[in-house]
């Protein structure tokens, strides 16, 4: 049965343009993802002789009831062990046989995405990688502030952490259905998507917060995802029942882990002016045969950039 | 006399009493009724084993009753916004009356669509729903699948529905995003049965198991009020 499925996926298998990874836009972070960026890879071989391979479910790193009680041991049991991990399941059940199964899990998420036109991994690619995420933006002994260069761009992009926090919480408490709020450092970009700022400065790399809805994340939009808080009903539902806006403030108070997010920044600081010193090279490969780039049309998706 | 003229100026107190709120309001605005909470038509456990009282108890008096404050909210800023001529607040009050007014109006439908077992939940219809299923769906079991189906497939929060074109007179089985109400999906759909998928509409009980709940809710589907719903439509669309 195992050898049947996957050739039924293999017969119908994506193959994606190379196109697609040379145009512009999120798909340059394609280019420069690392591929000796690990992949963890757990080998099975199934019953039949079949090798399959996939993502592991990667446990956070603390022990699940470690986060009490701010977020319960029930919470991460299901949160992580049931929902989790059937995303991670899933999507390999997905993608085996295809040609999505050879590379990295930003990669996926990237190829999938398909500028907006959602291809089936997108999903189970997101959730998974979002989830990853989420369990390492929070900490036991989290809250407090942030210091140092994130605080200076904190208080420079948002008048002050207090203000910041404001609206961080606002929007995660107005993201109407299932989604995620974002801190996202957002360099190199001007306001119009795709589009490459031909004279960038220190002050347009800024952070920004912004919802998605559903699976979608920022590194669609070729931001450098710094935090996330998870407000799917099922994230705080078993501690918090309905009070979406009490699990914000215990999230923010008493879980954020400020020291992660500064570490993302300095990585993502790092890889814009890497992009920078590049940037001229990529430019004329981008468009082999002098297509037209394509806009990246996300109107049906309601994303606010909270400014 | 004076007494007269005492009567005549104490009316004409009150009269300035009334229209002591309003601006410049169109009276038709002035009349409109807010939304309120409806009672559910039976007990918070008479749903039990299939939905808990809990359950009932958070989905009723917490989630529908923040949607019904919410959107009354909502429709007061929106007067204002109108009658101070505000466009910019009136385009941007759309996505919270969208949003709430949706969850008013959905689950208003939601606790009609279901029923406790002793009251006919779980019942399956008679014609001319019933004929006019298996028409469309092939059989009963059919259109359950379809909808478990799709209920499942619904990612993120939503509904499932199974609802009457008007115009094309026929059933349609349609999903909506969050709260958007069935008519978002087209303006001839009539709903008849919709089943909340929304993460607080089972979580407690079932956990991230939403086929599970998909497949017990069945058994307190309140047919009666989708065949009420169907006959009357049917009949007005023979009418037309």
């Amino acid at each position: 049965m195992m050898t049947v499925a996957v050739t039924a996926i293999s017969s119908s298998s994506l193959s994606y343009s190379p196109l697609l990874l040379h145009s512009q836009g999120p798909n340059r972070r394609l280019l420069q993802c690392e591929r000796n960026e690990k992949r963890r890879l757990a080998t099975k071989v199934a019953g039949s002789g079949v090798i399959t391979a996939g993502f592991e479910l990667k446990p956070p790193p603390y022990p699940l009831d470690a986060l009490e009680p701010h977020m319960s041991r029930e919470t991460l049991d299901y949160h992580w062990g049931k929902h989790h991990r059937t995303y991670v399941e899933n999507l390999n059940k997905q993608i085996v046989g295809t040609d999505l199964d050879t590379l990295s899990l930003e990669e996926v998420v990237l190829l999938s995405y398909n500028r907006g036109n959602m291809l089936p991994a997108f999903n189970n690619a997101a959730q998974a990688w979002n989830h990853e995420f989420f369990w390492e933006s929070i900490q036991p002994g989290g809250g407090g502030k942030p210091t140092g260069e994130l605080l200076r761009l904190i208080e420079r992009d948002f008048g002050s952490f207090e203000e910041f926090l404001e609206r961080f919480k606002s929007a995660a408490a107005s993201n109407f259905g299932s989604g995620w709020t974002w801190l996202a450092y957002k360099a190199n970009r001007l306001e119009v998507a795709n589009a490459v700022n031909p004279l960038p400065t220190e002050e347009d790399k800024k952070l920004v917060i912004v919802k998605t809805p559903n699976a979608v994340n920022p590194l669609v939009w070729d931001y450098s995802p710094l935090l996330t808080i998870d407000t799917w009903e099922h994230a705080y539902y078993l501690d918090f029942e309905n009070r979406r806006a009490e699990y914000i403030n215990t999230f923010m108070e008493k879980l954020v882990s400020w020291e992660t997010v500064n570490t993302r920044l300095e990585a993502a600081m790092v890889r814009a002016t890497q992009r920078e010193q590049e940037g001229t090279d990529t430019e004329e490969e981008a468009n082999p045969d002098d297509e037209e780039p394509e806009v990246y049309l996300d109107s049906d998706i309601d994303v606010s950039e909270v400014d | 006399m004076t007494t007269v003229v005492f009567i005549i100026v104490l009316v004409i107190f009150a009269a300035s009493l009334h229209d002591a709120g309003a601006t410049t309001m169109d009276p038709c605005l002035e009349s409109t009724k807010t939304a309120s909470l409806p009672d559910l038509p039976y007990a918070y456990d008479a749903l039990e084993p299939v939905i808990s009282e809990e359950i009932m108890r958070l989905h009723h008096q917490k989630h529908h009753q923040t949607y019904v404050t919410q959107y009354n909210k909502a429709l007061n800023s929106l007067r204002s916004a109108m009658a101070d001529g505000d466009h910019s607040s009136v385009v941007k009050l759309q996505s919270l009356i969208k949003f709430n007014g949706g969850g008013h109006v959905n689950h208003a439908i939601f606790w009609k669509n279901l029923a406790p077992v002793h009251e006919g939940g779980g019942k399956p219809p008679h014609d001319p729903l019933s004929s006019a299923i298996d028409a469309h769906f092939g059989s009963f079991e059919g259109l359950i699948q379809k909808m478990n189906a799709e209920g499942a497939a619904v990612q993120g929060s939503g509904w499932v529905w199974l609802g009457l074109d008007r115009e094309l007179k026929r059933l349609v089985v349609e999903t909506t995003a969050n709260q958007d109400p069935l008519v978002t999906k087209g303006t001839h759909l009539v709903p008849l049965i919709g089943i909340d998928v929304w993460e607080h509409a089972y979580y407690p009980q079932y956990k991230n198991a939403r086929a599970e709940y998909l497949k017990n809710i069945w058994s307190v589907i309140n047919w009666k009020y989708a065949a009420d719903v169907f006959e009357k439509h049917s009949r007005d669309l023979d009418t037309n």
